[in-house]
């Protein structure tokens, strides 16, 4: 009995030390370092490896010190950003607005250069008879149905859009099934094996997978794409200034817009980063609005 | 003293045929009639797809597993550990403190309470407060646990004989009482209970890193979910071998080196402003309608309206979802724990062959629910199926390994018959109590783990939660997790009523 007692003791007393050296300090001082996050909508993996190269780049630009956090999830990251324990992220374009809305004063400072025209492809089994179209199919009622993660700008969020305007009604009630496949990759996947017959997917995603040869094009093939829309940005905090510096957030935005080096570009995939601004966004607010993702009032 | 009355059978329950036996046939009967109803519910369709070329990427990926990073797996690992480790101490003790007043119906329902909300969802809560920390991880392991070791605890200390209490004199005082007559007898079953659950906590913080921290499941998500089937394979693996092999390691002599080993390593702290913690209570987490605003007339029908098209759009078809799943989840893994018993029993397997089927159930338990959802997923096609046969697979084989520990304790006689007239003349009857109370105990557990399974699109309260947490609605998050929380105290309830009504006894060594 004892020994359960000295050991409750031993790591309560440790749990107390820990918990109590760790909220002394909420105010940090000048050297504190800078953090960003960023999800890329393919090739999750190794992203601290990755990413680690992207904060070595700002680093030497912006003279303070820089990390990176890796985040598992649109959802993630933007509470991350809210809690100001990231205060730059590449966000998707819903994320971005949903952290904007959480975050007073922050600002979209750039964007992916393929973001400014960004496009959701639908693709269809096979099995479903469905083939290429200039619009939406009508036949797509009563199949099932899958997007990519809940959160998704590409995977849900335009997709969902398009199903209510051209189709209308919502995809719980047109669909015989609605699954939220939480990855572009797994959609691909899923829709291929005929597991699901229909499915939302990131053009980009779906045009990468096809050059690496990994989709078979006599099982599922792309029935329709979206207009374009804008996705990916980079999204700062508003108080960044008041921390590093008056000119931080113009110098930050300027060395977003000068990584040149493809190597660190891969890891977004992007070719290059290009001006943004909080507008620019307005059509994604407006749309998760009409498919109630966020509230009017807010 | 009144003379106690002899409890001999009377006439009326021997034609009746009222016996415990019998009562315990009755309720396993309500219990299947009641799954085939659900059934007759469910959407159980079957999609017949080609899924081969997946499974053939998935079984190439089994059997060529390649690290990418070693340093990443060893740090994934450790932390996978202390997380396991600390959530369990932590959750030992609060367990135990709560179950010093298991007796108080309050206690009870605090304790339903707190382990009715999925892991997962605990960490969704504390990262809104306390970011992605090491204390939101030991956090979301040690509160649930500590809600499910004081009704096991609880549970042990009613059960214990009650002869050494009755024999002490007069002059009693409560708390010596308890440590001298109730703890030493159930000292040792506690300690068993308390490391088995080490297992199941380092599932649970391997799951964690589903929603980002740092264990092994932040990886092998990301590895199934982009089809990097040799890495996740090698993650599996050494998941796999860090459960298998406990045994062989986690002496109780070396435990209190692990643990402040695990407490220096990974210090339990977080950037917790209190300003978080006041928004997250005054606004994030009250209605919509409500906030900021003054009590009145209008404010109350927004209120309704908004509790009205929750309870119609998420509330009840997220109840009838989780029941259904939860209901016919349950009787399968009862009919697969008494088809794997075998497997883990010495009664059928000896030596190696038991060790080798030990294995196979440690390898189907610690499968990912949401992976054997997928591969589901992928042969059968989107419907209820996949996630009854993933909830089924997981949990059969959690109870199956347990009822077979449990053999260990029945001795037959030398001229006992073999095979199947020893498992179904012999061994079945003689577990078949045992058997009912571990399923009691797993029920609970399976209505909770229906939250993980969104990928199907059934939209249970969990998919629903998780929703709200993908969207920012913590108001709703919170009223949907206060609804399945009800589910499953109700659950809880119900199960203890069934115990108590059929005999059942009610401390299982280990579940």
């Amino acid at each position: 009995m004892h020994t359960l007692l000295l050991r409750s003791l031993l790591a309560l007393t440790l749990l107390i030390s820990a918990v109590s050296s760790a909220d002394s300090d909420p105010v940090k001082s000048q050297t504190q370092a800078f953090i960003f996050t960023a999800i890329p909508d393919q090739d999750e993996s190794h992203l601290q490896a990755r990413f680690n190269k992207v904060a070595d780049y700002l680093q030497r630009q912006l003279g303070v010190e820089v990390l990176y956090i890796p985040v598992k999830s649109y959802a993630a990251a933007v509470t991350a950003f809210r809690n100001n324990q990231v205060q730059l992220a590449w966000f998707g374009g819903l994320s971005g607005v949903q952290a904007r809305r959480l975050v007073p004063g922050s600002q979209a400072i750039a964007q992916g250069f393929e973001d400014q025209f960004f496009s959701s492809y639908f693709i269809a089994h096979r099995s479903s008879g469905l083939s290429k179209s200039e619009t939406l199919p009508a036949a797509m009622a009563g199949k099932s149905f899958t997007f990519g993660s809940k959160g998704s700008t590409s995977g849900r969020l335009m997709p969902e859009y398009y199903i209510r305007q051209q189709l209308g009604d919502s995809p719980d009630k047109l669909f015989s099934t609605v699954g939220y496949s939480g990855d572009h990759s797994r959609t691909i996947a899923l829709v291929q094996s005929g597991a699901y017959q229909i499915g939302a997917v990131n053009y980009q995603v779906w045009e990468s997978e096809l050059a690496a040869g990994k989709i078979d094009t006599s099982k599922v093939s792309v029935i329709w794409q979206t207009p374009s829309y804008p996705d990916y940005q980079w999204t700062v905090r508003g108080d960044v200034n008041a921390i590093w510096g008056d000119d931080f957030q113009a110098r930050l935005t300027t060395a977003l817009l000068q990584m040149k080096d493809p190597d660190l570009l891969a890891s977004f995939p992007r070719s290059a980063f290009v001006s943004a601004d909080n507008h620019l966004y307005q059509p994604i607010v407006d749309t998760a609005i009409a498919i109630g993702l966020i509230d009017p009032n807010q | 003293m009144n003379p106690i009355p002899p409890t001999f059978p009377t006439a009326s329950t021997l034609i009746s045929g009222d016996t415990s036996a019998s009562a315990m046939r009755r309720v396993s009967l309500w219990f299947a009639v009641s799954a085939l109803l659900c059934l007759a519910m469910a959407d159980l369709s079957i999609v017949s797809a080609d899924p081969w070329g997946e499974l053939s990427l998935m079984a190439a990926g089994a059997l060529s597993p390649s690290v990418w990073s070693w340093p990443t797996l060893a740090t994934s690992l450790a932390n996978t550990f202390a997380f396991a480790l600390q959530g369990v101490t932590l959750g030992a003790i609060g367990g135990f403190a709560l179950a010093l007043g298991y007796r108080f119906t309050l206690v009870r329902a605090l304790c339903a309470f707190i382990r009715s909300i999925h892991e997962l969802f605990w960490a969704l809560l504390f990262i809104q407060i306390a970011g992605l920390s090491s204390l939101t991880g030991l956090l979301a392991i040690a509160i649930p646990y500590a809600g499910t070791l004081a009704k096991i605890y609880g549970e042990l200390f009613e059960e214990v004989d009650p002869a050494p209490a009755n024999n002490l004199p007069g002059l009693r005082r409560k708390l010596s009482d308890f440590f001298y007559t109730v703890l030493p007898l159930a000292w040792q079953p506690m300690a068993t209970y308390t490391s088995y659950r080490f297992e199941c906590a380092i599932r649970s913080s391997a799951i964690l890193g589903f929603v980002g921290l740092p264990t092994i499941g932040f990886h092998l998500e990301t590895a199934l979910g982009e089809g990097h089937y040799s890495e996740a394979a090698a993650l599996f693996y050494a998941l796999l071998l860090l459960i298998g092999t406990l045994r062989l390691w986690l002496h109780k002599r070396l435990l209190p080196i692990y643990l402040l080993a695990v407490f220096i390593y990974l210090p339990p702290t977080a950037d917790i402003s209190w300003q978080l913690v006041m928004r997250f209570i005054t606004e994030d987490i009250v209605p919509v309608p409500l906030r900021g605003q003054g009590f009145n007339g209008e404010t109350l029908t927004h209120f309704g309206h908004w509790l009205h098209l929750l309870w119609q759009q998420q509330l009840w078809p997220g109840l009838i979802n989780t029941a259904l799943l939860g209901q016919i989840g349950m009787v399968l893994s009862g009919l697969l724990a008494l088809a794997l018993l075998p497997l883990n029993s010495p009664l059928f397997v000896k030596g190696w062959k038991r060790a080798g089927g030990d294995s196979i159930l440690v390898l189907l338990r610690t499968l990912p629910e949401y992976l054997l959802a997928f591969i589901g997923l992928l042969i059968l096609g989107p419907s209820m199926l996949p996630a009854i046969v993933a909830l089924g697979i997981h949990n059969g084989a959690i109870i199956g390994h347990l009822l077979g520990r449990h053999t260990e304790q029945i001795r037959l006689r030398a001229d006992a018959s073999r095979g199947v007239s020893l498992y179904f003349y012999e061994v079945l009857p003689r577990v078949y109590r045992q058997f009912l109370a571990f399923l009691f105990y797993r029920w609970e557990v399976i209505l909770r783990e229906t939250a993980i399974l969104g990928i199907l699109g059934i939209a249970t309260l969990g998919f629903y939660i998780d929703s709200a947490f993908e969207t920012f609605r913590f108001d709703r998050a919170l009223l949907l997790i206060l609804a399945s929380a009800a589910l499953n105290i109700g659950v809880d309830q119900f199960a203890r009523y069934l115990r108590q009504r059929l005999h059942l006894k009610t401390t299982p060594e280990s579940l």
